[in-house]
């Protein structure tokens, strides 16, 4: 993948699969220990012991469209290339808990990419699903829940193109800012 | 903080709006489905979606939009399916954001099928 945040927007994926209704999503960049963090909480159907210890193999999936499960791997193998790891803790019907951690100065960690297509992906999903993210540099943190826009429309429907735009440009605006801002802090050398 | 009062503004502006409109909405069948699996995020569907909803939005043309995760043909995504009551399904494969356009003007507004681009279709019940 190109970019994390389509590695992000697989592993939401998995929990939207898993019937999830409401997702956590955090990213933490931390400039002094050099580290990103990705936390992925969902409220899905979790996964049994057996299934939770061998789901980092190719060749483990429940799908039935085919043989292999490729998203997982493919995070796990992103970190673990950046001197990072992939965590897991799952639990049926407690949900599951993801950590993706990646050196974030390590010369093959792939650029965190757009962030607000990745989000916008999943409220398009057939059924209700929330996200709830947070996106963190250093001390600042640009926050994001869908449920609140949700709340705001009052019934009318969230994936309406012109509501879409609407959130692309909230999202993308809150991202510049927290960017932006992040940049003035930094020490001038 | 005046950003985000304005943002909120406009957000109610448009719940009002499409309160109104319901019936135009709920009337129009047309389903565009993308395929968000694994295969199909690695080959640019995310900036597919992206692009549709522009088109539609620019265009203002009424469409229910969604994601679904794999259907098996990972080798032709991304994948975008178009179903509409009495015309059936047509899944298009190897579909790039540049090539949204041309399928929204031809399928949706023209209604005609792009066949050069169509790797399945389902023909609508009734119609043999
Ligand atoms: N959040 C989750 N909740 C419950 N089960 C999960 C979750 N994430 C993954 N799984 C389980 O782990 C399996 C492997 O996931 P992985 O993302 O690697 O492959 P996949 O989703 O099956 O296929 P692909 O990602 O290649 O489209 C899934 O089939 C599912 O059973
Ligand atoms: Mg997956």
């Amino acid at each position: 993948m190109l970019e994390l945040s389509m590695h992000v927007l697989d592993a939401l994926q998995n929990s939207v699969d898993a019937g999830a209704t409401r997702i956590e999503l955090r990213i933490e960049e931390d400039p002094v220990a050099d580290r990103l963090t990705i936390t992925v909480k969902d409220n899905g159907r979790g996964m049994a012991p057996e299934l939770r210890a061998r789901v980092l193999d190719p060749f483990v999936t429940t799908r039935r469209t085919r043989r292999v499960g490729l998203g997982l791997p493919l995070l796990a193998a992103a970190a673990r290339q950046c001197e990072g790891d992939l965590t897991i803790e799952s639990a049926p019907n407690r949900g599951t808990r993801l950590e993706a951690a990646f050196r974030a100065s390590h010369i093959d960690r792939a650029p965190l990419g757009d962030m607000p297509a990745t989000v916008l992906a999943i409220l398009m999903a057939p059924r209700v699903v929330d996200v709830d993210y947070t996106h963190r540099i250093g001390e600042r943190e640009y926050h994001f829940d869908s449920a609140e826009v949700r709340k705001e429309l009052d019934g009318a429907p969230i994936t309406d193109p012109s509501v879409m735009r609407w959130l692309n440009e909230t999202l993308r605006d809150g991202e510049a800012e927290l960017e932006g801002e992040s940049e003035k802090g930094k020490p001038r050398t | 903080m005046a950003n985000k009062i304005k943002s909120i503004e406009e957000l109610r502006k448009l719940r009002d709006q499409l309160k109104q409109g319901t019936a135009v909405r709920e009337a129009t069948s047309t389903r565009i489905i993308v395929g968000m699996g694994t295969c199909g995020i690695a080959a640019g569907a995310r900036e597919v979606m992206q692009a549709i909803l522009k088109e539609l939005a620019d265009r203002r043309i009424a469409a229910n939009v969604e994601t679904t995760s794999c259907i098996g043909m990972c080798a032709q995504e991304p994948l975008v399916d178009i179903a509409q009551a009495g015309k059936g399904r047509v899944t298009y494969g190897n579909i790039k954001p540049d090539a949204v356009p041309r399928l929204i003007d031809e399928h949706l507004v023209k209604g005609h099928i792009v066949d050069e681009w169509v790797i399945a279709r389902l023909l609508p019940e009734g119609i043999v």
